[in-house]
């Protein structure tokens, strides 16, 4: 199984990724130049975390026009896997694979920390093996994390139980008090009604290695592993 | 071809929240202007193309503050146009 990670001027988590995926689970790992256009031999591209383009205008408004974005969209349209993590996430809604916008943070600060967040569902292939509710801790590191869509955009990612993961407390509650960054419905991470596209603000790539001192997000790339080999 | 220059006005929807301008609002009260209700921070956008006609610069323009220069999502835009030459 083959992952790409596509490395925009900016992009700063690319190579954490690649750490992951090549060295952590021994998957072949492409990084893929913003103005490649070429996918055909990837199973999975990852939209990594950073500021693509200096993040100008809106975060990830940029990086949305660049090839390997176009080839992206086209991946996902083919029902294969994409994942977006943090500035990923944001490039992801800006292209239309995922539903809303991410926006400055209610309080306006830059928030770096480890956060509680429970698992909404666990019926795909990015979750496999968590358990459903169970309280993960991952970090967090952005100033535009604040998720927003409008009320009927909010009320179809429910009906279709698209919101993947919540921000919530220690025992995984999810009340507006564990909700740091203003996110409607305390949403951390989604995916498109498919299920094959997921975006979230929290790095499970900088929680895959005992060395970082919390491995949460480690099942999240061996449940997609597994998925893709059993296919 | 016709010359022209666009200011575009970009805004945040009125339902979308604004922490910038909330926080601006509370730097005016501590100014003294405690008199200000709330304050909206959008973009303003400068730029001039060339187009066959004033008509063909607005379509133009529609489609670059849809695809581009606005998140339609979360804000609104609005422009003007003003010709600059005709040559």
């Amino acid at each position: 199984m083959k992952f790409g990670i596509i490395v925009f001027p900016g992009a700063n988590c690319d190579r954490d990724v690649a750490y992951v995926t090549r060295d952590v689970l021994g998957q072949p790992t492409r990084m893929v130049w913003h103005e490649d256009s070429d996918l055909d031999d990837l199973d999975v591209v990852v939209v990594p975390g950073g500021f693509s383009y200096g993040d100008y205008l809106r975060c990830g408004a940029i990086a949305r026009f660049s090839p390997a974005m176009q080839a992206t969209v086209e991946h996902a349209n083919r029902g294969k896997p994409v994942l977006g993590i943090c500035n990923g996430f944001q490039i992801l809604t800006e292209v239309g694979l995922l539903p809303g916008a991410l926006m400055r943070n209610r309080d306006m600060r830059f928030i770096c920390d480890r956060v509680p967040l429970r698992v909404e569902r666990t019926n795909l292939l990015w979750t496999a093996n968590y358990s459903t509710n169970q309280v993960i801790t991952l970090p967090i590191a952005h100033g535009e994390g604040c998720y927003y869509a409008d009320a009927a955009t909010l009320a179809e990612l429910e009906t279709n139980n698209q919101v993947v993961f919540r921000y919530c407390g220690p025992d995984g509650a999810v009340d507006a008090k564990y909700n740091l960054n203003g996110s409607l419905g305390n949403i951390a991470g989604i995916c498109n009604r498919q299920g094959n596209v997921l975006g979230l603000m929290p790095h499970p790539e900088r929680a895959s290695d005992t060395v970082l001192g919390g491995v949460d997000g480690l099942p999240l790339f061996q449940s997609l592993v597994q998925a893709l080999v059993a296919a | 071809m016709p010359q022209y220059s666009a200011r575009i006005y970009v805004t945040l929807r009125p339902s979308v929240l604004d922490p910038a301008g909330t926080a601006v609002q509370s730097g005016l009260a501590h100014m003294g202007y405690s008199n200000v209700g709330p304050v909206r921070i959008g973009k303003y956008i400068e730029l001039t193309l060339e187009a066959d006609s004033e008509d063909a610069a607005s379509q133009q323009l529609d489609r670059m503050c849809d695809q581009l220069l606005a998140n339609p999502v979360i804000e609104n835009y609005r422009f003007e146009l003003q010709t600059l030459a005709t040559v």
